[in-house]
């Protein structure tokens, strides 16, 4: 990738795909993908649109949101060509549904938990069992019953037995970002978001990490939807996302690459 | 209707009616002093009055969660010194009610004053009534049915406020989740049959409000 030769190729290549944008005006438009990514993916797919376009890719429209409120949109046919979603659950509930287009479903990335303190706090935090304790007054969540983040901490909480004193502290948010938004603003006194959360946010610190070993097993599924026009370019996308270029982003971030991905 | 629900019905009535019995003194008095007095920067307090009604709720919402969080200017000072918190509680679904549904009180308020002949208040003032006595025996009788029309509207805009309270309360089941956030939630969850049960009950508890609230609008007392 870093030989100059190998990018000119690379250019010339997605270049000459049918609707790459540099092309003279009498050929048609260049193409624009829908794609619907969990509100975790934000920073990470922002980057990665900006550069599929550099490199002469479609147009990337993107709808950010928590993964339940996106399969709802997708299930009532809002106009989507590619879905990643923050948990597998909502991806076989479309795939039941025969929204997912045959063959293009793959797991692409993983994550670990994280509980977040605002950045001025002086909260220790030494096991997620210390969020019971008296100091800790309000915690931020996402919505545990459909939002993936919200159902992950939720599966870990009770796990370690700690659920049923946390839970009328619990101020559940719409999405991940909703919750760490929550803890910037220093409302709450702690929150538990993903690790790749934390670090896009300046306002807030890691008190503690959970490892990936003791958390729930957390997976980001990516699939074409069959009720795309374009399958076409949004298999290339897809694609893309699994390249090197777009597993570096995604890795820079702080995701984990699932096994079985291509490696970089 | 489970638990759940009878208790979210339950809660927001109630806040949306101690909303609107929180902002009716100073509602009255604001709407009272628009009508019956000219001074100096009146024109702006009006305009402030009616932002709410037509500035996006979540923006509303987002100046009183800077305020009130326990960073805001009056958030901190009541979390810091008084170890009371308004964000996230169902205080702050009364407070973002009450800021939402404050225009339309004073507003109705106003022309409720507006209608009351000036003359009829001359009267009671040459025969002697002071001015407290001039307003709490001629004015605001006069202007009550005006007055209560524009509660019960103020109460049904409460009753579904949304934008603000989300953030400014959040959405705690059992805390803060009031009709339309709860309907909102079983929407995204894809309880849909839940919905449109609690839907059926705000549209009734809104269709009376409003209906009470043009009866006693409409049939106004006038004072000629």
């Amino acid at each position: 990738m870093k030989s100059p030769f190998k990018s000119l190729v690379l250019a010339l290549a997605l270049g000459s795909l049918p609707g790459a944008g540099w092309s003279a005006a009498d050929t048609p438009a260049p193409v624009e993908l829908n794609v619907y990514a969990a509100a975790s993916l934000t920073d990470a797919m922002k980057e990665i649109a900006a550069n599929y376009q550099k490199v002469g890719g479609a147009r990337i429209a993107l709808n950010f949101g928590a993964s339940s409120a996106l399969a709802r949109q997708i299930v009532e046919k809002a106009p989507a060509d590619v879905f990643l979603s923050a948990d597998e659950a909502k991806m076989n509930d479309l795939e039941k549904q025969g929204l997912v287009l045959k063959g293009t479903r793959r797991s692409l990335l993983s994550n670990t938990l994280v509980i977040v303190v605002p950045a001025d706090s002086a909260l220790k935090i030494a096991s997620a069992r210390d969020l019971a304790g008296p100091q800790v007054k309000a915690i931020a969540l996402c919505e545990p019953q459909t939002v993936p983040a919200g159902i992950y901490a939720q599966q870990y909480l009770r796990k370690i037995n700690v659920w049923d004193q946390v839970v009328k502290k619990l101020v559940p948010t719409e999405n991940v970002r909703a919750a760490l938004a929550s803890v910037e603003s220093g409302n709450v006194d702690a929150g538990i978001v993903f690790k790749t959360d934390a670090g896009v946010s300046k306002e807030v610190k890691v008190a503690l990490e959970i490892p990936a070993a003791e958390g729930p097993a957390i997976s980001y599924p990516v699939a074409v939807l069959s009720g795309s026009t374009k399958a076409e370019a949004a298999r290339k996308f897809v694609a893309y996302l699994e390249s090197p270029a777009g597993i570096g982003v995604f890795r820079k971030y702080g995701f984990l690459i699932r096994p079985g991905s291509p490696a970089p | 209707m489970s638990a759940d629900e009878w208790w979210i019905i339950g809660f927001t009535v109630r806040v949306a009616a101690i909303g609107t019995l929180l902002i009716l003194p100073p509602g009255l008095l604001l709407a009272w002093l628009l009508a019956r007095y000219q001074w100096p920067g009146k024109p702006l307090v009006e305009t402030l009055v009616a932002l709410p009604l037509v500035m996006p709720p979540v923006a509303t919402g987002l100046i009183l969660l800077r305020l009130l969080g326990r960073r805001g200017a009056l958030g901190g000072f009541l979390h810091d010194r008084l170890h009371f918190d308004i964000v996230f509680t169902w205080r702050g679904v009364i407070v973002a009610m009450a800021v939402m549904s404050c225009p339309l009180l004073v507003r109705t308020a106003r022309v409720a004053f507006e209608g009351v002949n000036p003359r009829l208040e001359q009267i009671a003032r040459t025969l002697g009534a002071s001015e407290r006595r001039v307003f709490f025996s001629v004015t605001l009788p006069l202007a009550a049915r005006g007055i209560l029309g524009g509660v019960l509207l103020s109460f049904a805009r409460a009753l579904g406020e949304f934008g603000a309270t989300i953030l400014v309360a959040g959405n705690i089941p059992g805390r803060t989740s009031t009709l339309s956030l709860a309907i909102y939630q079983l929407v995204q969850l894809g309880q849909d049959t839940d919905a449109f049960r609690l839907l059926a009950v705000s549209v009734t508890i809104a269709f009376l409000a409003v209906w009470g609230s043009e009866w006693l609008m409409t049939h106004r007392v006038r004072s000629e």
